[in-house]
């Protein structure tokens, strides 16, 4: 059952992956890369991150796929129906395929010694977020805030410089 | 019952389509698409070494999840700043493609 799901989630996944990087429309681009996040919310429900799956819907479902659709919007043009990839494009292929064949030899060789996929508790969660983590958790809490009125600033309409 | 590798070959393929798309693709916006996917593929090998592997020293086994959590976080602050620094390039340039984003190349 689980594998039958697997297979599944893991086919849309990389489908919705692929249609991302060779779609030549761009919105068509966008949607699926919304199919791919939320079949990647399906893998972490698999390995029973309920909360991470979660998150992902609500983060990467609903607020950054919007947000790159606001980008998509905004920055409309003439160049954007058929986006073609670059002149580089066999040089990127031959750079991700020499990856992929040093990834998968490492991790079919180098397997770790793993156990029985077992759930993790929220409170436990919490806890750890909070004790372990609480000074990485304010870094993060900080890095959002300076990142949201770095936008601000940027995005605003130039006074001075143009 | 799926063992880890099988997430971690998963991983492997959703992140080289990823590295795919941030070398070939013109428009930067799909650039930021493919570097999403590219974030996704860690937290799956992430969240799945999370759940099939044990804790060591004052780490807890599904702390791989709290770290997956600091990089949604950080994904999202990424996408917001990346919008912002795409509409000045389009404001400035009236083009969000990177080839000819080449003020600072030499």
């Amino acid at each position: 059952m689980s594998w039958a799901l697997f297979i599944v989630l893991a086919v849309v996944t990389l489908g919705g992956g692929l249609a991302v990087v060779a779609s030549r429309n761009i919105v068509h681009a966008a949607l699926a890369l919304l199919v791919s996040l939320v079949a990647v919310a399906g893998v972490y429900l698999l390995v029973y991150a309920e909360f991470l799956a979660l998150v992902q819907v609500l983060i990467y479902g609903g607020a950054i796929v919007i947000v790159l659709i606001f980008a998509i919007m905004l920055t409309r043009n003439a160049e954007y129906p058929r986006t073609s990839p670059n002149k580089q494009w066999p040089l990127a292929a031959l750079a991700a395929l020499g990856l992929l064949a040093v990834l998968v030899p490492a991790f079919l060789i180098n397997s770790v010694r793993d156990t029985e996929a077992q759930n993790a508790a929220f409170t436990d969660i919490g806890k750890s977020l909070f004790t372990t983590w609480a000074v990485p958790f304010e870094i993060a809490s900080l890095v959002l805030l300076v990142a949201l009125i770095g936008a601000i600033i940027i995005a605003r309409s130039g006074s001075g410089e143009n | 019952m799926v063992d880890l590798v099988w997430f971690q070959l998963l991983s492997a393929a959703l992140f080289v389509i990823g590295l795919y798309g941030v070398l070939a693709r013109r428009s930067a916006v799909l650039i930021l698409m493919s570097i999403e996917l590219m974030l996704n593929a860690v937290n799956i090998n992430l969240i799945a070494a999370a759940a099939h592997m044990e804790g060591f020293g004052k780490f807890n086994s599904f702390d791989g999840q709290l770290i997956a959590i600091f990089i949604i976080t950080v994904a999202a602050a990424e996408v917001g700043l990346a919008l912002a620094i795409v509409l000045r390039m389009y404001r400035n340039r009236s083009t969000v493609n990177v080839d000819e984003i080449n003020l600072m190349k030499w």
